[in-house]
Formats: structure tokens, C-alpha cells, sequence
């Protein structure tokens, strides 16, 4: 689960319960490496890549990204995350909060990023981490990798890596994590 | 294989209170929920552009009866950096001059339309009658009287959590944490709200003072110790937290001299040295130097004072998005049904509970 979503069910809460598995710690290891030979492929020689994790599900698979193309390409790109929730255009509408704090140590004026998130659905997150990058420079360039697109998209936002496309309906719920990718529904909303 | 059913009800964040009146409104939760999007916001004031726009739209209205400097500038800076609207009210320049009562004041202030007041009166208690007569409006407690100055406990928790290590962790290590606040604890508000945090947290507080300079009892006070010997302490505080004497409310008349004071409660460079190598030393300011600190101490690396400074602007940014920034209707959830609904009738201009 992305913790974003689950920290928007806040402070009712609720309970997850899982459907079906759609991928295995096996499949998602193989996505990451297929979608860091993508992004190497599109960036030759990856200078001036920056990836940047969406705190908190887009932090582990930003890392694992990297980790695969100091792998493969025997590149040390730069890792930073951030945390979009001061802005959000729905606060004030739903419990929002900070789950960690941003960090980006180094300027992104001229770099081209990947920002790194679990799942995409509205794009809404994707819009607010838009806003809080450029306080960090101005990218040359910004695309987006995402672990799972689950569709229903609000803004026109679209991914240029990604995991598996997997269709959903709106009131489900999507959990990825090292072990795999479990689609499931939040009983108790 | 399916992981089995994950449950976070209610594991995440304690129910942020409407106004921030008392420390004592917020239980360790709530503390620690402060701190931690504190983190965020200090983050947010490294960077070359310090600000966001998380309360854009939002009207804050700091209304001073008594002066101020830092406390001011530091909501108001706060509220800025969040992209909030600020009226500044300043009760010397005011309609208040004419004879203006405080409730036809916050009646004109509510008119206007506002989200947030944060107030500051000599009178224990005002901030609290506010909160009674508002709606839809939080209220934030600046310092009134001896009562309470809830923003400044927190910033001074936050600056001893990062001295600590910062993070949850740092957090933790509050539990038997000696903490040893020294000087005019009868007359300081800070001392009050103080107390109740640092309780809250687990630490051990120690009181040091004349006692012209304590209060008249201490019962239900959550203090472990009182001493009137700042010598026999030091060498046992992890913390320690220095108060000013405030002449302003006559705190000179307690004691014989201030030369007198000074010998006995400063905190001098000899007496620096008996403290504990990692001691933290706090003062919430304005600090008179050579009465309650010798300035070579206040000079210390182990004197956070300018921390507690910038601090405070991030832990009011905090507190006024745990105030302001969640849905109205978020406590409606959080509440049990049956409870009495807060903004319920209240006899006109009479006193609550």
C-alpha cells in the first residue's frame, strides 16, 4: 500500500484485505530491471540523471532502480525523495501529512529526472511533486517511473516507465511492496 | 501466497485538538505527531525559496495585548512560509485604545473572516474565553498571564530531540531524561506549559528556585524534585532550562538583590562546568545576560539558544497545519457519537465549563 493512501483513510482507518496477488517478488525484481535498462536506454551514458523517490512506496523502488544501474551500467546516480504533502490541493479536504521528510542534496538545475513512485492512479501526487521539485532547480527534463498504473487518471499526467499497467476499479486498493504487488480492497471507510 | 489483512485503524495519528489553548491539550501523540511534521517544515526553511503553499487562501490573525518580538515574528514568519495571509493586530494601535471590549474585538476579527488567532494577553485565561466564542476559527495560545505558552514548550522538546538525536529516537530518549528549569517558575507561563511537556514525555523535571520564586503550592505540579540549591543539581541535568526574571510582573520585588539572585541561580561559566558533557542548555529569551546566564555561557556550544529560535518557526508552521490544514469535519469522525458537539450554544458572553 502506498503509505500516502493509507495515511488518507486517516484517522478512521481501515483494513486491508487482499484479493489477489498480481505480481511476485520475483516479477516486480524483474520489472525494476527491465525499467532501469529503459531508462538507460533513453538516457545514454545516464549523466544527469537524478532519480528521486515519492516518499514513502517511490523511495525503496527509487533506490532498487539505482542500485540496478550502478548493476548494470556501472553509473552512480544521484538518489534524493520527496514528500508532496504541503502540496497537495486536497488539504484542508482530507487528512494530509507530512510522512517524511524531503531530501534532495544536490540542485537539480539542468539534471533530467526520474521521479520513482509505487503506484500511479489520479496523478494528483505526481502534480504536487511536480510544484515541490522545482524549489530544487530547474530539471532539464522530468519523467516519471512508476511500479503500477492502475488508470483513472484526473490530470493529464502519463508514466514513461512502468511495472505493469493494471486495470482497477476506484474504490480498490494496490500494496506494493519488495514481496510483490496485491490488489485488495479497505473495508471499514 | 496473499499476505494476510493489514489493519491501521487509528495507529497513525492522534486526534489534533481545535485550538492549541494548554500543553496539556496534547497528549505524547499528539507531541510527538508535532515533532515529527516539524521535520518537514524545518526542511522546508533550508531551502534557498523557504516557502510552500499549504494554507494558501488562509487568513491568520496574530493579536498581541502585550509585547513581543520573537513570539510575533515567528507566527507571522510561520504563517508566511506556509502562504497564509497574516493581519497583524496591535492592541497599542487599535480600536482597543478607544475602549473597545475584547469580545467586540473578536466579534469584528471573526466578521472579517479569519482561520486562526493567535493571541497573546497579560490575563490568564483569555485565549480559552476566545476559543468559547469562536467558530469555525482556531485559537493559539501565544503566552497569557502565568498561565501557558504551549508553542514554546514545543520548540523547546524539539530542540532537546535533536540534541538527543532527533527522530523517533530522539523522542524515545525523553523517558528519564533529567530536566532542571531554574528561576522565576512562580511568574513563567513558559515554565508552566514547560512542565507539562516534558511530564508528558517521561522526563524527570527538578525546579530550582528561590522560594519566593515557586509557586504558592505545587500540588499536582508533575515534578519529581525542588531545590533551592542550583549547586547540588547540576551534576544530574541532562537539560537545563533558564527563565528570566520578569520585572514586568514584578518578579524583582521576590527576590533581595539581583546580585543576590544571580549569586545563587545564574548560570555561570564555573557553574557550566559541573554539568554533564552532553547537557543541553535553554533559554526561551529574551535572555538578560549576567542576571540568570553569563554570557560567555550563553556562547556555548551546548547553549541552543539561537536553535530554539529558528526552531520556533518550524514547530508553529507545525501547529498551524495540524490546526489548519485537516478537514473540518475530521474530529466529527474521530469523536465518539454521543459526544457533545463542541460549537454548541454557549450563553452569550458567560463563561464555559
Amino acid at each position: 500500500m502506498a503509505e500516502r493512501e493509507r495515511s488518507h483513510t486517516r484517522p478512521r482507518g481501515g483494513i486491508f484485505v487482499p484479493k489477489a496477488q498480481v505480481m511476485s517478488a520475483d516479477d516486480v525484481r524483474r520489472a525494476i530491471t527491465r525499467m532501469a535498462h529503459e531508462i538507460a536506454e533513453r538516457n545514454r551514458g545516464l549523466h544527469h540523471i537524478a532519480l528521486i523517490g515519492l516518499q514513502t512506496g517511490g523511495v525503496g523502488i527509487a533506490q532498487r532502480l539505482a542500485d540496478t544501474l550502478a548493476e548494470v551500467e556501472d553509473v552512480e546516480v544521484p538518489v534524493g525523495t520527496v514528500d508532496v504533502a504541503f502540496y497537495r490541493d486536497d488539504i484542508g479536504l482530507r487528512p494530509v501529512l507530512p510522512e517524511a521528510t524531503t531530501e534532495i542534496p544536490f540542485d537539480l538545475t539542468g539534471m533530467t529526472v526520474v521521479l520513482v513512485d509505487d503506484v500511479l492512479f489520479t496523478g494528483r501526487t505526481i502534480r504536487a511533486a511536480l510544484n515541490a521539485l522545482g524549489e530544487y532547480g530547474r530539471a532539464q527534463a522530468v519523467e516519471l517511473a512508476v511500479m503500477v498504473d492502475r488508470g483513472h487518471r484526473e490530470l493529464p499526467i502519463r508514466p514513461d516507465y512502468v511495472g505493469k499497467n493494471l486495470p482497477t476499479s476506484r474504490d480498490e486498493m494496490v500494496d506494493v511492496s519488495d514481496e510483490g504487488v496485491v490488489i485488495g480492497e479497505v473495508l471499514g471507510r | 501466497m496473499l499476505s494476510s489483512a493489514k489493519c491501521w485503524a487509528g495507529d497513525l495519528v492522534s486526534a489534533f485538538p481545535k485550538h492549541l489553548l494548554a500543553m496539556d491539550d496534547l497528549d505524547a501523540g499528539a507531541i510527538g505527531e508535532v515533532l515529527r511534521v516539524t521535520d518537514s517544515f524545518a526542511e522546508v526553511g533550508r531551502r534557498a525559496n523557504p516557502k510552500v503553499p499549504t494554507l494558501r487562501g488562509r487568513t491568520v490573525a496574530t493579536l498581541f495585548f502585550e509585547d513581543s518580538t520573537r513570539t510575533r515574528m515567528s507566527f507571522e514568519t510561520a504563517a508566511k512560509r506556509m502562504s497564509a495571509d497574516v493581519l497583524s493586530f496591535a492592541a497599542g494601535s487599535s480600536a482597543v485604545k478607544k475602549g473597545e471590549s475584547l469580545r467586540d474585538t473578536i466579534e469584528t476579527i471573526q466578521a472579517i473572516g479569519m482561520d486562526a488567532v493567535i493571541i497573546r494577553h497579560r490575563s490568564s485565561g483569555v485565549p480559552a474565553r476566545v476559543a468559547s466564542w469562536v467558530e469555525g476559527c482556531a485559537v493559539i495560545n501565544a503566552g497569557d498571564g502565568w498561565h501557558q505558552h504551549p508553542t514554546q514548550a514545543l520548540l523547546d522538546l524539539y530542540t532537546v530531540r535533536q540534541s538527543l538525536g532527533g527522530g523517533d529516537e530522539g523522542l524515545a530518549r525523553f523517558a528519564g531524561l533529567r530536566v532542571t528549569i531554574v528561576g522565576d517558575i512562580r511568574h513563567s507561563r513558559v515554565a508552566r506549559s514547560q512542565i507539562t511537556a516534558y511530564a508528558a514525555l517521561g522526563a524527570d523535571v527538578t525546579l530550582v528556585a528561590p522560594s519566593t520564586l515557586l509557586p504558592p503550592s505545587l500540588e499536582g505540579w508533575p515534578v519529581a524534585s525542588v531545590s533551592h540549591d542550583l549547586d547540588k543539581v547540576l551534576a544530574t541535568s541532562d537539560v537545563v532550562s533558564l527563565l528570566r526574571l520578569q520585572a514586568e510582573r514584578g518578579s524583582g520585588e521576590y527576590v533581595p538583590t539581583m546580585r543576590e539572585y544571580t549569586a545563587g541561580y545564574a548560570l555561570t561559566a564555573r557553574r557550566a562546568l559541573e554539568l554533564p558533557p552532553e547537557a543541553v542548555i535553554l533559554h526561551p529569551g529574551p535572555m538578560i545576560r549576567g542576571v540568570e546566564i553569563a554570557s560567555e555561557v550563553a556562547e556555548l556550544p551546548s547553549a541552543r539558544i539561537t536553535d530554539q529560535v529558528g526552531n520556533g518557526v518550524a514547530v508553529r508552521m507545525a501547529v498551524l497545519f495540524l490546526l489548519l490544514g485537516q478537514p473540518a469535519s475530521l474530529e466529527h469522525m474521530s469523536e465518539p457519537p454521543d459526544s457533545e458537539p463542541i460549537g454548541g450554544p454557549a450563553p452569550e458572553g458567560g463563561p464555559r465549563g
